[in-house]
């Protein structure tokens, strides 16, 4: 095995950023808006980093698909230390109608091309919380998938995976290779440091586009309309539960 | 500042010394050091605007947004109840390469340029004030000694403590020298191959962190300040005594100490530069710390800023926001100009300083521009935030007492003023 570990990142709206629609209902509006790497994302980048620190893995390998901008998201990464990164070139109307099936075929023939030991991704990105492209990647892999992962450790060629899930805590031992998907407490993720920042110029970053990996990237879905959610109206007071209920069944809910 | 430091700038003065027409196109090729334009691919040269950054600046700077966000404003405000930087701060600091941003890679610092440096002090002072003045008194003053004159052993020695766990302060200021720095009666007296040091310091700042101290002495009082000489003296040192700090109004964290040396032994080894030059690489770094306290007003003032146009957005009186009457709009417009000012004054003289193109006048528009500007904003917040500005369970209040030492220390704005008029006055010599 390789020892190396392929990291998907996602540029997204800063998630501190009030987001807005625009006027012609078709997307929301990210002209001019601040953008980081996907939360969830750096919790990835930041448990490949941990591994190769800890020496049970040799290599972590950054991707992002999207258009010029993607590669600010990768040098983010490699100044937290991972290794080089694959900028998949995804620009105009394709990068508009990118979604998760598309991005885990992409991430697929990467993980086969480079081959990978782990696929790991954030669990879900805060834009579209699609929470389908680690789970699509595994399927098209034909591997394991560690999903929600609260904790990771190797044990031999096998992991072992906390999941966070409804009812609570679940344990799972996989196979590798196998592809995780992390969640919020797997960890904390480190700054980049300055001196990391100035390394990361020096790593490399290398350009592909779907085409070479020989995927088709045409999607399925078209979104035909973004709205707000409604505006938050003022609550009613009432005197008795029988006035509660009569509301209630008024407004339709019951 | 004394009369001879003029005649060190006059020769750099002469190439500014053109009326205005001419000056636009033979600026490039008077300047020794010609500008350094950016052209695209089809030769077009493009002059992009003030607030243009690298890549690697870019990612500094929100390296250093984040990190102040998350690390240090949570003791700020504890900080300045208890006059006391924190330890955690302090560690941190270092971790994160913040204290060795010039300093290059072999000797463990960050390896980045002055402009960096410039960005990532404003982005603290954003947050604290105190803590983004450790950080320049660090970088624009004690490593770039240390840099530029350093013998290799010295930079072997102290760089790469410097850029890791170690804090510098420099000391030229006395209880009766402050402005006429140059009339400092701090005393070095030499002996075969050492120095005996008597004198003391006052308004040292990082004083109470500090591992090593430079120390602006003069071995020969009869040459005046051509005596003056840089000396290395380490915190262990026998005889330097670290005084109780200040009870200061504002920069409360930053400690500010006076100094006493008593018989201070010191081996000659330990002269920075050359003997009887140190008020030169005074002046010198001082110009370029200059820069550094500009950023540190600015930061400051934007930092006050952010805090308060929320809240005018929010609180509404007589039905509408404050933010929306006409008199609050025009204020606020007006400040925001001002810092805006500041920022390209700023930004400006650092590129210059980058360029290796004239500076000093510049440095001292920005350094006086913005202390001003942060005095104006951080007053005028108080007021848009009404009675909630005054109270301590708000952040604005300790921005405006932050602020009163930027018109002070440095070089007050009295000196700023009478060293830009002395290079106003050389341009029209011809």
């Amino acid at each position: 095995m390789s020892g190396r570990v392929l990291v998907g990142v996602k540029r997204v709206i800063d998630y501190a950023v009030k987001i807005r629609v625009k006027p012609d209902n078709s997307c929301v509006v990210t002209d001019g808006v601040k953008h980081s790497m996907n939360p969830f994302c750096e919790i990835a980048v930041e448990e490949a980093v941990k591994m190769k620190e800890k020496k049970l893995i040799k290599e972590v390998v950054v991707v992002s698909c999207g258009p010029q901008q993607a590669m600010e998201t990768i040098r983010t990464a490699l100044a937290m230390g991972a290794d080089r990164g694959i900028h998949v070139e995804v620009t105009g109307k394709d990068y508009e109608n990118l979604g998760p099936l598309q991005v885990s075929k992409i991430m697929a023939a990467l993980a086969k091309k480079e081959d990978a030991l782990l696929v790991i991704l954030g669990k879900q990105a805060i834009d579209d919380d699609c929470n389908q492209t680690g789970q699509m990647t595994a399927a098209l892999l034909d591997w394991p998938q560690g999903t929600f992962a609260s904790e990771l450790s190797m044990e031999g060629d096998k992991i072992k995976v906390v999941r966070e899930i409804d009812g609570g805590l679940e344990t799972v031992k996989i196979n590798t290779p196998a592809v995780i998907t992390a969640d919020l407490r797997l960890n904390t993720p480190r700054y980049a440091t300055l001196p990391n920042i100035m390394k990361a110029k020096k790593k490399k970053i290398a350009n592909v586009k779907p085409a070479d990996l020989g995927v088709d990237i045409t999607s399925r879905l078209e979104v035909l309309r973004v709205d707000e959610p409604p505006q938050r109206e003022a609550g009613v007071k009432v005197e008795t539960v029988d006035d509660l209920l009569a509301r209630l069944k008024e407004a339709g809910r019951i | 500042m004394a009369v001879p430091l003029v005649r060190i700038f006059s020769k750099s003065c002469r190439q500014i010394c053109r009326p205005w027409g001419a000056c636009q196109a033979g600026w490039r090729s008077r300047s020794t050091h010609p500008a350094t334009e950016t052209s695209t691919d089809q030769g077009v040269v493009s002059f992009p605007p003030l607030q243009t950054f690298s890549e690697e600046e870019s990612m500094m700077r929100e390296a250093v947004k984040k990190y102040a966000q998350e690390r240090i404003a949570p003791f700020v405000s504890k900080m300045d109840e208890n006059s006391a930087m924190d330890q955690e701060v302090l560690t941190s600091l270092f971790e994160q390469g913040l204290m060795g941003i010039e300093i290059d890679p072999e000797y463990n610092g960050t390896g980045s340029t002055f402009f960096s440096s410039i960005l990532v002090i404003e982005e603290l002072a954003k947050v604290d004030p105190s803590v983004a003045v450790l950080c320049d008194i660090q970088n624009t003053l004690i490593n770039t000694l240390f840099s530029n004159l350093g013998t290799a052993a010295q930079k072997e020695h102290y760089l790469s403590r410097l850029s890791t766990d170690m804090i510098g302060s420099f000391c030229l200021s006395e209880a009766e020298s402050g402005s006429d720095a140059f009339s400092l009666k701090t005393r070095a007296e030499k002996h075969k191959d050492y120095y005996i040091i008597n004198g003391s310091k006052m308004w040292i700042s990082n004083a109470e962190h500090a591992g090593v101290f430079l120390v602006m002495a003069n071995v020969d009082p009869y040459a005046g300040y051509k005596g003056i000489t840089c000396f290395i003296v380490d915190r262990d040192t026998e005889g330097l005594e670290i005084g109780k700090k200040e009870n200061k109004l504002g920069l409360r964290s930053s400690s500010t100490c006076p100094l006493n040396f008593d018989n201070v032994k010191v081996p000659e080894k330990n002269i920075l530069g050359q003997i009887g030059h140190g008020y030169k690489y005074a002046i010198g770094m001082l110009n370029e710390g200059r820069i550094g306290i500009a950023a540190q007003m600015l930061g400051l003032a934007q930092g006050c800023f952010d805090n308060t146009i929320p809240y005018t957005r929010q609180r509404k009186q007589f039905g509408q926001r404050i933010f929306d009457f006409q008199g609050m709009q025009h204020q606020i417009a007006h400040v925001a100009t001002q810092i805006e000012a500041g920022r390209l004054l700023t930004y400006n003289a650092a590129r210059l300083k980058e360029a290796g193109r004239p500076f000093i006048k510049e440095a001292c528009m920005a350094k006086y521009f913005t202390a001003e500007v942060a005095s104006l904003t951080t007053s005028k917040c108080i007021e848009w935030m009404g009675g909630v500005g005054f109270t301590k369970d708000y952040p604005i209040e300790k921005y405006y007492r932050d602020c009163k030492i930027g018109t002070i220390y440095e070089g007050t704005t009295n000196i700023q003023l009478s060293t830009m008029a002395k290079f106003i006055d050389k341009e029209y010599d011809h």
